[in-house]
């Protein structure tokens, strides 16, 4: 499986734009033109049992750019970034409809294997859930799980891993020590500087900061900014003005009530650039929503 | 003008009352439980404290009170609960690890095993002696009244102890450590592996101390797997004939000359003491366990 994902992704970047061989989106989620996606939503719905939390979700993730999803509680947008590794996997009933696509191989594909798509499409999670072992086991853990480094090797990992996470000086003395010891702007760095550390091409934030204070949310920010030189980021985030900061490409969720009143689902309303969406948004309800009159 | 603030804060006389009667409570309930075991303990030492001495430990059962000790019994018994624990704890945490991690949740074979195995925690230890006897003893297996007939018995009434508690350990660990693993590209059964079992160990270890001090004081089933004879010499292997302390102990008691009930009791204080060591090494061990896995 590795090395078919490996071959779609190179295939696709020897070919360079794709756009042609996907679907043309329908006007209510004609989004911006992009340019060699790395994620291409057709038609996703994502339902837990019976209950469909995402459905009709049509849009392209691109490459080395940070893209945010917004939208008020229980729109999907959670939902839907955990569809993109393939975390939904774990919870009972979850399914997904429609397709999902990496580059050109299907993330759904019944040969896909969850395992390597989870190496190569990283996640920070809402709470930082760093390990309970040492600030250097926590980043060794990935390239420890996927193979059997040497120790230089590891070391060096470590220090690259925890540069890019803009947490090295902060720790570079007392990598032996407990994570939990650190602060929460410092453990959700360190498990940004954890899924560096396996080398993925894509990293996944879900709400990463909605448990961080002011200042910790700036550096985490900034160093969103420094890794989208290197990464793709999808961020999800109840904050308007960090998607403003931060994301080039917004999408806009909102929670529809069915008539009977007793089931919401999430759909996607709008996906542009950032600066149209928050300047001059299309539908009327990403307007409510960005100028704070809805949510 | 300021006001005249009381922070004196008296409780009225209902809740106070109930706050004293409730504190009461609990220290009374501390004081029966550890009045019960200084009772037990300060009796037997002032019946047979004067008669302890090494020569208990190196001589074997006699009928002759000079030459009367409690080595085989005491050789016996370690014996049989060594082995069974050897053979127990890690089949029991490793059947609780595919219950909770790997078993689906609400499928009908996992529950048919779970209510199986709460009521395997509910059968008399003297089932469990019939069974042996039946099966072990003498049906399909024959190993006659030896060290591995005993220690298969007490193994399977470790078992449904060690698996409950082992459940609860693992259940307790955080999901997001799991979700972090996975995030990682790490295989369901590394995360186990890696994260969620040195997470259960503390709470593993404190259900087995339990159940290896159950194990050494059980007598009833061991009564029906010949225990009860007059053994002389230590076991050698698992194939050799054995006695264990608490029978012994009833044994001695059970003679009409004085001396020998004294002798019980010392016996008693014995087994208390290997109890309280045996108990002593396991929470060092833990305690081990606990600070090596936060650094």
């Amino acid at each position: 499986m590795s090395n078919e994902l490996q071959t779609a992704a190179t295939h696709t970047e020897s070919l360079g734009n794709n756009q042609g061989s996907t679907e043309p989106m329908n006007e209510a989620t004609s989004g911006p033109k992009i340019i060699d996606p790395v994620f291409t939503l057709e038609e996703v719905s994502v339902s837990y049992g019976k209950y469909v939390a995402v459905t009709g979700v049509n849009l392209q993730i691109p490459s080395n750019d940070i893209t945010a999803f917004i939208g008020p509680s229980g729109c999907g947008k959670s939902t839907l970034i955990r569809t993109l590794n393939r975390t939904n996997d774990l919870i009972p009933g979850a399914s997904v409809a429609g397709k999902v696509m990496y580059h050109d191989a299907d993330l759904y594909d019944s040969k896909a294997s969850a395992v390597e798509i989870r190496r190569r499409i990283g996640m920070v999670f809402q709470k930082p859930n760093p390990f309970p072992k040492s600030i250097y086991e926590n980043v060794a853990f990935g390239p420890k799980v996927n193979g059997r480094p040497k120790k230089s090797e590891l070391d060096a990992i470590v220090e690259k891993s925890l540069r890019g996470a803009a947490l090295w000086d902060e720790v570079k003395d007392r990598l032996g020590a407990s994570a939990l010891g650190l602060s929460g702007g410092q453990q959700q760095r360190l498990c940004i500087a954890r899924s560096l550390a396996v080398q993925p091409e894509v990293i996944l934030m879900d709400e990463p900061c909605s448990a961080l204070d002011p200042i910790a949310t700036l550096r985490i920010e900034e160093l969103m900014m420094e890794l989208k030189k290197e990464y793709t980021i999808v961020i999800v985030t109840h904050n308007m003005q960090q998607a403003a900061r931060v994301s080039t490409y917004t999408a806009f969720f909102v929670t529809e009530v069915n008539p009977l009143g007793d089931l919401r689902t999430g759909k996607l309303v709008e996906y542009d650039e950032t600066r149209k969406i928050f300047s001059t948004p299309l539908d009327p309800r990403t307007e409510a929503y960005v100028t704070g009159k809805m949510g | 003008m300021s006001q005249t603030i009381s922070l004196k804060g008296r409780l009225s006389a209902r809740r106070s009352f109930i706050d004293g009667t409730f504190r009461l409570f609990l220290y009374l309930s501390i004081f029966i439980s550890l009045g019960m075991i200084f009772w037990i303990v300060s009796s037997l030492w002032s019946q047979a404290g004067w008669l302890l001495s090494w020569d208990l430990l190196t001589q074997y059962p006699s009928y002759d009170i000079d030459n009367a000790g409690f080595q085989s019994p005491l050789v016996g018994s370690l014996w049989v609960v060594g082995i069974a624990t050897l053979v127990a704890l890690p089949t029991g945490l490793l059947t609780a690890l595919y219950l909770e991690e790997f078993a689906g949740k609400g499928n009908k074979f996992s529950r048919l095993i779970e209510l199986n195995i709460q009521n395997l925690a509910g059968v008399p230890a003297v089932v469990f002696g019939l069974i042996g006897l039946a099966f072990i003893v003498r049906g399909f297996v024959k190993w006659g009244f030896t060290v591995g007939s005993a220690a298969a018995v007490i193994a399977m009434l470790m078992l449904p102890v060690i698996i409950i508690v082992s459940r609860e350990a693992i259940r307790a660990v955080p999901p997001s450590y799991r979700e972090g693993a996975l995030a990682l590209g790490a295989t369901p059964w590394q995360a186990v592996w890696r994260l969620v079992l040195p997470s259960a160990i503390p709470g593993t270890a404190t259900g087995s101390i339990l159940a290896v001090s159950r194990a050494i004081g059980e007598s009833a089933p061991l009564l029906l797997l010949g225990a009860l004879s007059f053994v002389t010499f230590n076991p050698t292997g698992l194939d050799s004939p054995f006695t264990i302390m608490p029978l012994t102990i009833f044994k001695y008691a059970s003679d009409s000359r004085e001396e020998f009930q004294i002798l019980a009791s010392a016996g008693s204080l014995i087994l208390m003491a290997v109890l309280f060591v045996l108990n002593l090494i396991a929470i060092i061990l833990r305690d081990i366990a606990t600070k090596k896995r936060n650094v």
